[in-house]
């Protein structure tokens, strides 16, 4: 029980951390990134639709970095946009990950200038619901996408429509369920 | 009239030049390549799923046998993932010996690489130097934290064991030894005839092709993109040093050979300034609750690998345990563009190819 002892320690200071985090598109002091996340957002907005933008915020946790949740029918022409608009030229797509919330799937991608040399990192995220999971593939915007959509595909079951071979890659062929699920019963638990 | 069929070879998954279980199945015509589908997935273990069970310090040595040659670095990412979301303050002898080992791992990690790369071309002699000079690093780490190859060194807020007496000072001979030992590998390769035929003008790729498919580390930087995460994005103490990130721009295997090669370079010009300003006494650890529990968020935290962009995305639920935590691995992600290299070349350049990717199997199947 020593443990519980040392964590109520610590307890004061996390829950101010958090308390900043729910309150940090109103804190005085807006973050460096403000400004960047500001005109990304006026540009889906211009370029795609006023609604294509579910929420942005800046993740204060992650360095500032500057989120934008895009509705996923609305996906792939902001991915096309992001790629090719001489503002932001997000050509380097570096990391694709799946979250399975339980109420909802979130895949999050993590984007990157390597051409306009600011080095600034974007993070963009697509929900899909629990039932029938599905997010349009960029593939065809971004190549990193293939395998990695194909991993989240195995492990969560999320289904990337326009994707050139949806099929799984960790597991084998044959396997039932998505690992990853945070509801999933190994059909034998001993394997 | 002869009469040509295609043929359908199936490449591993047991076979020495995938280094680990990598099966490839290639259409051949005749000699060439006309089409490649890689199978991956025989060393999935399930990292991921089994962190979700484990506390964040349980994760740490699941990350050694992610990619096993360099194990430092990645306990590095998973530490500074948790550190970043808590904001934790690193003590600054804790940095040093983690600035230390990582860059004394890059250098084992890629004389691992030099070594078997070569012995997939069919030079025999550089391997067994490569490993002699790889044991005194491994020697050393053995010194450090008891391990030679699965470490387990660091922790969240710092390291486990502090540098034995005199640890140090062998770091510091390490630094000359290894360069004179450079130079001879440079005499006994670099130029030689029968491996740069082998490897110039083989499996070439544009700047634009590796940008589209995320590759990272010597993979990129061979196609004349000056990325390394250590200048562009630094972390940890790596902004106080000089050191430059070599470029090549041809895009072939032998560029990618000439990169990691002067990557070994500017790890023991890092590494000879690391050991000068060694702070004399200090703080391994951070003060960090026996019970780690990160704020609630979300956090995606890179370093430069010796293998490229190695990722750690953390979603926490302010639990011991993470919610999701992902792993971005550099092999996986560079190995996506093999398919595209291989068409129209010939059978022989599938292992030049291969091994100039520079793959860790553990890392790929996660």
């Amino acid at each position: 029980m020593s443990d519980q002892k040392q964590v109520t320690e610590m307890d004061p200071k996390e829950s101010k951390k958090n308390i900043e985090n729910i309150e940090e598109e109103v804190t005085e002091e807006p973050s460096p990134n403000q400004d960047r996340l500001d005109r990304i957002v006026e540009l889906i907005k211009t370029n795609i639709a006023e609604d294509a933008i579910e929420v942005a915020f800046i993740n204060e946790l992650d360095r500032d970095l500057p989120c934008i949740v895009i509705r996923s029918p609305y996906w792939v022409k902001t991915a096309m946009l992001l790629k090719e608009s001489e503002l932001l030229k997000l050509n380097y797509l570096r990391n694709v990950s799946g979250i399975d919330f339980e109420t909802h799937f979130e895949v999050v991608y993590y984007l990157l200038s390597m051409s306009t040399g600011n080095q600034l990192d974007v993070c963009i995220k697509v929900k899909a619901d629990r039932e029938n999971p599905s997010i349009p593939s960029i593939t065809s915007v971004w190549n990193t996408a293939n395998w990695n959509e194909r991993e989240i595909y195995d492990l969560l079951g999320v289904q990337f429509p326009g994707h050139p071979n949806l099929k799984r890659i960790m597991m084998p062929d044959d396997w039932e369920g998505h690992p990853l699920r945070k509801d999933y019963e190994p059909i034998d638990p001993e394997v | 009239m002869i009469r040509t069929e295609e043929l359908l070879l199936n490449v591993g998954p047991q076979h020495p030049s995938t280094h680990g279980v990598f099966r490839i199945i290639v259409k051949l015509d005749g000699e060439v390549i006309t089409e490649a589908t890689p199978v991956i997935g025989y060393l999935h273990r399930g990292t991921e799923k089994l962190a979700e069970n484990l506390t964040y310090t349980q994760v740490i040595p699941y990350t050694d046998r992610m990619d096993y040659v360099s194990a430092m670095t990645n306990n590095y990412v998973l530490c500074h993932a948790v550190e970043t979301l808590m904001d934790l303050e690193i003590p600054e002898r804790a940095e040093f010996l983690r600035l230390i080992v990582m860059e004394l791992q890059r250098i084992a990690s890629h004389l691992v690489w030099w070594g078997t790369y070569l012995l997939d071309i069919g030079a025999m002699s550089p391997f067994l130097y490569a490993f002699r000079e790889r044991e005194m690093i491994v020697n050393m780490f053995n010194e450090l934290c008891g391990a030679r190859l699965t470490y387990f060194y660091m922790r969240v807020g710092g390291v486990k064991w502090d540098a034995p007496e005199g640890w140090i000072d062998k770091v510091r001979d390490f630094i000359p030894y290894m360069r004179e030992k450079l130079d001879e590998y440079e005499q006994l390769v670099s130029g030689n005839e029968i491996f740069l035929a082998r490897v110039k003008g083989v499996g070439t790729y544009d700047a634009q092709s590796a940008i589209d498919f995320g590759l990272s580390g010597a993979n990129l930087r061979s196609t004349g993109v000056k990325f390394d995460l250590r200048k562009d994005q630094p972390y940890s103490i790596y902004d106080r040093f000089d050191f430059d990130v070599p470029v090549q721009t041809a895009g072939d295997c032998y560029a990618r050979y000439l990169v990691r090669f002067e990557e070994i370079k500017q790890s023991l010009r890092i590494l000879e300034q690391a050991v000068e300003q060694f702070p004399e006494d200090g703080q391994i650890m951070a003060k960090v609750p026996r019970v780690i529990r990160p704020p609630e968020g979300e956090v995606y935290t890179r370093i430069e690998s010796p293998r490229g962009e190695i990722g750690c995305h953390i979603v926490s639920k302010k639990k011991p345990q993470p919610y999701r935590l992902k792993f971005r691995r550099p092999s996986f992600v560079n190995l996506q563009i093999l398919p595209k290299l291989l068409v129209g070349e010939t059978m022989t350049n599938l292992v030049t190819i291969l091994g100039g990717i520079d793959i860790v199997l553990g890392e790929v199947d996660g």
